[in-house]
């Protein structure tokens, strides 16, 4: 079941390489944070019950309300077109996906065998990267943070492969989740769409050298 | 102590953030600055002591934070000149504003002090979050520009640095412990999974490259120093970095107690040697002169690394040029705001014959230049010529010949810039509107630079008990 719910989170991460609306990422992310509810409640069972339930309230609450619900509210307040508008094609975009998925599970099998389950492993490195890509590959700022925010999900998945032994590590994570969810979102997101009309990152390029 | 002093700073902070009359905001500064100086004294009286079990005052700490002591109290002075000469200054960006310096200060002296990588960890993104307000304090859309980037790459990089806890506590998978303090993972250090502290090293000097200014993500450094008032600058191009270094240092000591010293050094040493490179070739078309100064920073952490990477003197170079780079890249950020008063602009091109209009300022300006890049009587001279003799000794001499070469380029693009500030009048320059500055203001500044020249050519016997203290758990 475990690891039914890590392949599936893995998939999402395709869906997500090839969506066109903004709304469909809000949505997957809001899809992510639910499964990580379940991956988290099934995986830390040697945790203690109100961690854990801190823990689950952190997924549903934070990860699957209130920032999906934020960021459908900035998408409205400052009219934000619907097209992601990527740089590459959705089909480079899902190639390149594939390769970071395939390169991440050779690196696994590299690695020696330790306490750790390679499928956490595997999941939480493509979602890093491919975290990375989406920020990389993406027009508007607004897609910026939600590629930060689905690399915070994955950091949250590897977190919860040591969780049982270190439960400090998971809160410590949950502690990153909301600091910089706030800083970034609540802070300048709000204040860019004050000052920049039109959010694109064309419009950050006025501090220069020269 | 460590205790009070955290929440002592912490209130002084939300005193000073919700607190808007001015006489009060000053008189908080003022107990900061106190509360500062006795937690120095208090640390330098407990050395090598451990309070509440995440804080050891050690040497590498103590040596940082009588660097950011001493740094913190003429920021404080140039902050006050800064903002109550600023026309744009209102009670509420005042209070902002030494409300962050007052967090940013406490959170990187406690950095220092941390014996474990995940505190180190929390007080790095304290750092992030008051740096940003000092970036944003012109609420301009520049300023927006330079903070939000800066935000966003430490984000990442924090949690980069985050990874690699993870991954650190994987590595103890055979050990039978999971305490991820320094002393236990020295400890372990036989023990340890070695593939995934390889991981785990990546992912931490990674992420603590944000705040060190060195390749990687140094990006975000250069746009913050560029967009951060004078005196913020100073400390963001100065004890922000030396905490960067302290995140690194720390973890290669426990790396370099396993066979895998020569992969990181090697990493260290490309990473290194790239900042360098990536300096050079901006130094040379650079016409922002804070920007110039960042980059001039950016290379300074290149070689502060090649030290580290090249072992032996190197080790004991590299902390000592860190320092000393601290006081005068410091000195000269805090002239920069006397400079801009003069010209009102910050383009080379714009700015010349500052020798005319305040010659104090420019006499700073060239010592300041003159120890950045190293010339004998300095006393990074010393340090720099130590860092050589170390990659000389690790038969590096390809990279050390190249290094030089990079240098030479830095040199001769930093001194055009200099001495055209300091010597070439600038083409219809109204000089009516020239405000006289009081040499007094420079006071600060020749302190820094001959304490630095002092450091360096003379260095006192505990001072370099204190290096070599913290170095002696590197392999020679």
């Amino acid at each position: 079941m475990l690891h039914v719910l890590l392949i599936v989170f893995l998939i999402s991460l395709f869906y997500l390489s090839i969506a066109n609306r903004m709304t469909t990422y809000v949505n997957v992310l809001a899809l992510q944070g639910i499964m990580l509810f379940f991956v988290a409640f099934l995986e830390l069972k040697s945790i203690n019950t109100i961690n854990l339930i801190l823990i689950l309230l952190e997924t549903v609450i934070f990860k699957s309300l209130a920032v999906p619900i934020f960021l459908r509210y900035v998408l409205k307040r400052n009219h934000i077109t619907r097209e992601a508008e990527p740089f590459v094609p959705n089909f480079v975009s899902l190639i390149i996906t594939t390769v970071i998925v395939v390169t991440t599970i050779i690196l696994s099998n590299t690695m020696e065998e330790g306490k750790l389950d390679k499928m956490f492993f595997v999941v939480a490195l493509s979602t890093l990267f491919t975290g990375l890509y989406f920020i990389a590959s993406r027009r508007k700022i607004i897609t910026h943070v939600m590629g930060y925010l689905v690399i915070e999900n994955g950091v949250f998945v590897l977190s919860l492969a040591v969780g049982n032994e270190m439960p400090m590590l998971v809160n410590l994570g949950i502690m990153l989740d909301i600091f910089a969810s706030v800083l970034i979102l609540g802070i300048f997101l709000n204040k860019i769409g004050d000052v920049f009309k039109d959010i694109d990152v064309n419009q950050l390029t006025n501090l220069k050298d020269y | 102590m460590i205790v009070i002093y955290l929440i002592g700073s912490f209130l002084i902070g939300a005193g000073l953030f919700f607190n808007r009359r001015k006489l009060l905001n000053y008189s908080l500064v003022g107990l900061f600055l106190v509360l500062q100086c006795v937690y120095t004294v208090y640390a330098c009286w407990h050395y090598n002591e451990t309070v509440s079990n995440y804080f050891t005052f050690d040497s590498l700490g103590i040596i940082m934070l009588l660097t950011a002591t001493i740094i913190s109290i003429p920021a404080a002075f140039h902050s006050y000149i800064y903002i109550e000469e600023s026309e744009e200054m209102t009670p509420g960006s005042r209070a902002t504003y030494f409300g962050a310096l007052v967090l940013l200060i406490a959170a990187v002296s406690a950095a220092y002090m941390a014996n474990h990588v995940a505190v180190v960890w929390i007080f790095t993104e304290i750092t992030t979050l008051s740096a940003s307000a000092l970036i944003y304090h012109h609420r301009n859309k520049l300023a927006l520009e330079g903070t939000w980037k800066y935000v966003f790459i430490c984000a990442i990089s924090i949690t980069f640095v985050f990874i690699g806890i993870l991954f650190l506590s994987l590595s103890f998978a055979n050990s039978g412990s999971d305490d991820l303090s320094y002393k236990n993972l020295l400890l372990h250090s036989n023990s340890l999974n070695l593939s995934w502290l390889r991981l785990a090293f990546l992912f931490i000097f990674t992420g603590f490259t944000a705040k060190l200014g060195l390749f990687p993500m140094f990006t975000a450094g250069v746009d913050a120093k560029d967009k951060a008032p004078g005196p913020a600058a100073a400390l963001l191009s100065s004890i922000v970095m030396c905490m960067g270094f302290v995140g690194i240092f720390r973890m290669y000591v426990v790396i370099s107690n396993t066979s895998l010293l020569h992969w990181a050094s090697l990493v260290v040493g490309i990473a290194a040697f790239i900042s360098i490179f990536i300096a050079a070739v901006y130094m040379i078309k650079v016409k922002n002169i804070k920007r110039m100064m960042a980059y001039s920073s950016v290379e300074h952490m290149g070689l502060v690394m090649l030290g580290i990477a090249a072992g032996g003197v190197g080790y004991y170079a590299a902390i000592l040029h860190i320092v000393l780079h601290s006081f005068v890249k410091s000195s000269l950020f805090f002239q920069y705001n006397q400079l801009y008063k003069v010209f009102k602009n910050k383009n080379i091109s714009q700015i010349g014959n500052y020798f005319k209009y305040n010659t104090t300022g420019a006499i700073v300006v060239l010592l300041a230049f003159i120890s950045v890049t190293a010339m004998p009587p300095s006393g990074m001279f010393v340090s720099e010529f130590l860092v050589f003799r170390s990659m000389f000794e690790a038969n590096q001499l390809v990279l050390l010949i190249v290094v030089l070469l990079l240098l030479t380029f830095i040199i001769w693009a930093f001194a055009k810039n200099i001495f055209k500030i300091l010597f070439t009048p600038v083409v219809d320059f109204d000089e009516s509107k020239v405000p006289s500055i009081s040499p007094w203001r420079s006071l600060s500044q020749f302190v820094l630079i001959g304490g630095a020249a002092y450091l360096g050519l003379n260095p006192p016997p505990i001072f370099v008990d204190l290096i070599k203290e913290s170095i002696k758990l590197l392999p020679i």
